[in-house]
């Protein structure tokens, strides 16, 4: 029992990192319709930012400070916003109107792009690096279960920050116009939407989510280096198709359910090896029988 | 091209692939490496491009197939050579080769019938599933050599099988597409709607073509593994995917003879870029997204095809 709830709470804590990658994916998908490959690559650009802050913040707040890793995160959310509206500007805004496998050719494209230049030994080099521990943490023993502070500590930023987009994307102008440009853009960009600005203002907020979520599964991971972004890219975009792409909490329930699963399922002896392909496996499964995702309502072709 | 003599064309390019390869031995073996693999990737192309260009659906996993393919050819020869007197050598090869196919044709139809369901990114992620899946499968079959591969294949492709089979697999997809029966892929892949309105049944246009796709790609996953005598897991992942898929965008989505320049220049560009060996797959993901940006119907194309919604 008490195996159970403590794989539970270690599947609780994979998959919100997962979440917090889906919402990224689905919002774009939402707004644009293409699988944005290179959010991956922002998650680990994010965990690097951190990185490299970490000494310039820690010399002026103290090592370990709250205050401290909260500036950290922050302000790689706010570089990762960047760069992601960067990648909107340059790489995907001149194919807007053109077939969506042009867009998504161009999206690996992208993705190979920065993988492969943060891998030349000039930029940041092949090698892993140790992430720096932004704040103390501690282990937890409570009936048998061995609860990690940082396990409370990303689960606690996921709920608060699946609170903050929903209130930005149900409460605010700018969020009901990124539903409105994906319900429809011609409409949308009629009613005086600013479709350019409202597709940056989305790529922006999902890369900043991305990178909160590359320090988080830095923090959790053994180090740092430039394909970490590409096994959590690959389960959070399977996640976001579980729950029906370009739905929001689609996205966030995908990922907690993936993370669960992938977490049990590694816990089996044996099966443990087929960690890797448990995942698409699970989305094959549930593909089969609901096309549309978990919560994607199936749209019918129309003629 | 294939309208007439297209019999004639693929008895002929067999010939000489087979008089060419009679003097192999008197090449330099360097060249003749880049050659076969040349030839290989033509196969695994202008099979996708059944698949992702005349079909129309969009496969992630080309390289699945072409391991599965690839194990089962080299599990046959491991175990039958031994038992086989010198001179039969080239039909276990032939017959290894066939197993390998039809492996991975099997494996197309189990591909194929998710897709009968789901369509664009939808497939496009399965078809990625499946191949990643294929891929922890064999790192964790010890029959196989697990995670550190496949190793003692002999060395039984050469230029005339893997030219002679390249001018099968361009023979049997493009007498296939323009047939009458076959004109039902493009019919599938302009509008699938209008397609089943005028009698033809999508799913089975689908399925088929996966199957041909999946069982040629099979065979280059053969010659593959018979040309580098060792065959690993990690070969065999989504980069490899996304090679064969690049070539057959380059190439130009259902344009074979395109598809074909496209594999040669593509297998040939990173030897040429040998000289900036740490910049070369910065260059490759440059030319990818300029390719996009300039000329997303393909290098070769010159009347554009209508944009259709993939």
């Amino acid at each position: 029992m008490s195996q159970l709830l403590q794989q539970t709470i270690n599947g609780l804590a994979l998959g919100s990192i997962y979440a917090l990658i889906a919402l990224g994916y689905t919002m774009v998908y939402g707004v644009l319709r293409f699988i944005n490959f290179a959010h991956s690559d922002v998650l680990m650009l994010g965990a690097f930012a951190a990185y490299f802050l970490t000494p310039r913040v820690e010399a002026l707040l103290g090592p370990q400070s709250i205050p401290g890793a909260i500036l950290v995160v922050v302000a790689s959310a706010v570089i990762c916003a960047g760069i992601g509206m960067l990648i909107e500007l340059l790489a995907y805004r001149p194919l807007r109107n053109r077939p969506k496998l042009t867009v998504l050719i161009t999206a690996i494209g992208v993705s190979l792009l920065i993988e492969y230049t943060c891998q030349h030994r000039h930029v940041l080099g092949a090698e892993t690096r140790r992430f720096p521990t932004l704040f103390p943490s501690s282990d937890f023993h409570w009936q048998g279960l061995t609860i990690n502070s940082n396990d409370i500590v990303v689960l606690s930023v996921t709920l608060f920050l699946l609170a903050g987009l929903w209130f930005v994307v149900q409460r605010t102008k700018t969020g009901t116009a990124m539903r409105a440009v994906a319900f429809n853009h011609h409409a949308a960009a009629l009613m005086g939407i600013n479709i350019n600005r409202v597709i940056s203002f989305t790529f922006g907020l999902g890369s900043a989510l991305a990178a909160v979520a590359g320090i988080l599964y830095a923090l959790k991971a053994p180090g740092i280096e430039p394909l970490m972004g590409v096994q959590p890219g690959i389960r959070a975009f399977i996640a976001a198709v579980l729950g029906g792409i370009g739905n929001l909490p689609g996205a966030a329930l995908g990922g907690l359910v993936l993370g669960a699963l992938e977490t049990f399922a590694g816990g089996i002896p044996g099966v443990s090896n087929y960690r890797d392909g448990i995942a698409f496996a699970i989305l094959i499964l549930i593909l089969m029988f609901r096309p549309a995702g978990l919560l994607g309502k199936l749209q019918p072709e129309k003629v | 091209m294939m309208s007439l003599g297209a019999k004639r064309f693929l008895l002929a390019a067999i010939l000489i692939a087979a008089t060419v390869s009679a003097f192999s031995a008197h090449f330099n073996r360097y060249f003749l490496g880049i050659s076969i693999d040349v030839a290989i990737n033509i196969i695994l192309a202008v099979s996708l491009n059944l698949i992702n260009g005349h079909t129309g659906q969009f496969s992630l996993g080309h390289a699945g197939f072409m391991a599965v393919g690839g194990y089962g050819a080299a599990l046959c020869t491991l175990h039958l050579s031994p038992l086989v007197p010198a001179p039969l050598q080239p039909l276990v090869f032939a017959g290894a080769l066939l197993v390998g196919g039809v492996a991975a044709s099997l494996l197309g139809l189990v591909v194929g019938i998710p897709s009968l369901r789901l369509r664009g990114d939808y497939l496009a992620v399965v078809t990625l599933g499946f191949g990643e899946i294929i891929r922890v499968i064999l790192q964790n079959m010890e029959v196989v050599g697990a995670a550190s591969g496949l190793k003692g294949i002999a060395k039984m492709t050469t230029l005339g099988w893997t030219f002679g089979l390249a001018a099968v697999t361009v023979y049997v997809v493009a007498a296939a597409v323009n047939s009458t029966y076959g004109r039902g892929f493009i019919a599938v892949h302009d509008d699938e709607v209008a397609a089943s309105a005028m009698g033809i049944n999508p799913t089975r246009y689908k399925v088929i073509a996966f199957i041909i796709g999946a069982f040629f790609a099979g065979v280059a996953g053969g010659l593959y593994a018979h040309h580098k005598q060792f065959l690993s897991p990690t070969g065999f992942d989504f980069m490899k995917s996304i090679d064969i898929v690049v070539m057959v965008i380059l190439g130009g989505m259902g344009r074979t003879a395109g598809v074909i320049a496209a594999a040669v220049i593509l297998t040939l560009l990173p030897e040429y870029l040998r000289g900036f060996a740490d910049i070369r797959m910065i260059l490759y993901s440059l030319l990818i997204i300029g390719l996009m940006m300039a000329r997303p119907q393909g290098l070769f194309t010159l009347s554009p095809k209508k944009a259709t919604s993939a």
